[in-house]
C-alpha cells in the first residue's frame, strides 16, 4: 500500500523535509525518488502571484490524481503540495515528489502528475506587476496537450 | 436550492462569490447557468465576456447537459491554471 501526502498549504513547504519523510514513509522497496519543484517565475516586471482555489474540489481532484499516479507508475509513496495565497518572484508553489522500486516510473509519474495538476486542479493564478498592474493567467494550449498525451500513452 | 460558486476572474467581474438559487426539479447545468444569466444583468454581463467557461457540478468537472439536482454545488470558473 503505497504512502500518500496531499497538501493544499498557505503556508511555505521544506523540500529537504518531505523527501526524507516521503523515503520514510515509502520503506525498503523505494529505489529511488522524483521530484518537481514549481517557483514563480520573474520577469516582464511580475512581482508576485496570487494563487486561488476550490476548496474541497481541489483535495478531492489531486487525490484522484495521485491515486492514478500510484497505481498506473507502480508507486510506494507520493507527496503533492500546492501552496495558495500570495507569492514573490522565486518562492515555491509546488511540490510533486514520487518514490517507486525504479527510476522510469518515478520520474514519469513525476511528470505526468504535474502536467495533468496544471490544468485539471481547479488552481487560478493571477499575476501582480510592479506597476500596480494584475491580469489573471489566461490557459495555454501547450499545457492542454502536455496534459492529454497522458490520456492514451 | 442549489448553491452556485464563481471563482478567478468569473467571481472579480461578478463582485461576489456565490449565488443561492431555488431549485424545484433537476435541471441541466446549461440551463441552470441560462436562468442566472436571465435573472440578474451583472451574472449576465460577466458571462458575456469572451474566453472558455467551465462548470463543475459537485465537486466534479461536468458539462452544461449535466444534471442539476436540488441540494447540489454547482461552480463556474475560467480554465484552470494551476502548478
Amino acid at each position: 500500500m503505497a504512502s500518500v501526502r496531499i497538501l493544499v498549504s498557505d503556508t511555505d513547504f521544506d523540500t529537504g523535509q518531505e523527501i526524507s519523510d516521503l523515503l520514510q514513509r515509502s520503506g525498503e522497496g523505494a529505489g529511488g525518488l522524483g521530484a518537481f519543484v514549481g517557483v514563480v517565475r520573474g520577469g516582464s516586471g511580475l512581482q508576485s502571484l496570487t494563487l486561488e482555489h476550490y476548496p474541497g474540489m481541489t483535495e478531492r481532484i489531486l487525490e484522484g490524481l495521485v491515486l492514478e499516479a500510484v497505481g498506473r507508475f507502480s508507486l510506494s509513496g507520493c507527496t503533492v503540495i500546492h501552496r495558495v495565497g500570495c507569492m514573490n518572484v522565486g518562492e515555491r508553489i509546488v511540490l510533486v515528489l514520487t518514490a517507486s522500486a525504479h527510476r522510469a516510473e518515478a520520474l514519469d509519474a513525476v511528470r505526468f502528475l504535474i502536467d495533468r495538476l496544471k490544468t485539471g486542479a481547479p488552481f487560478w493564478k493571477k499575476e501582480h506587476y510592479e506597476d500596480g498592474a494584475g491580469s489573471w493567467v489566461d490557459a495555454r494550449e501547450a499545457d492542454d496537450w502536455a496534459a492529454a498525451r497522458w490520456d492514451t500513452a | 436550492m442549489v448553491t452556485v460558486l464563481y471563482f478567478a476572474a468569473l467571481r472579480e467581474r461578478l463582485g461576489r462569490a456565490s449565488d443561492w438559487i431555488d431549485l424545484e426539479k433537476p435541471l441541466p447545468a446549461g440551463d441552470l447557468l441560462a436562468r442566472l444569466r436571465a435573472a440578474d444583468p451583472v451574472v449576465e454581463a460577466a458571462f458575456s465576456v469572451p474566453g472558455t467557461i467551465r462548470v463543475a457540478v459537485g465537486q466534479r468537472l461536468a458539462d452544461e447537459a449535466t444534471i442539476v439536482n436540488p441540494g447540489d454545488e454547482v461552480a463556474f470558473f475560467p480554465p484552470m491554471t494551476g502548478g
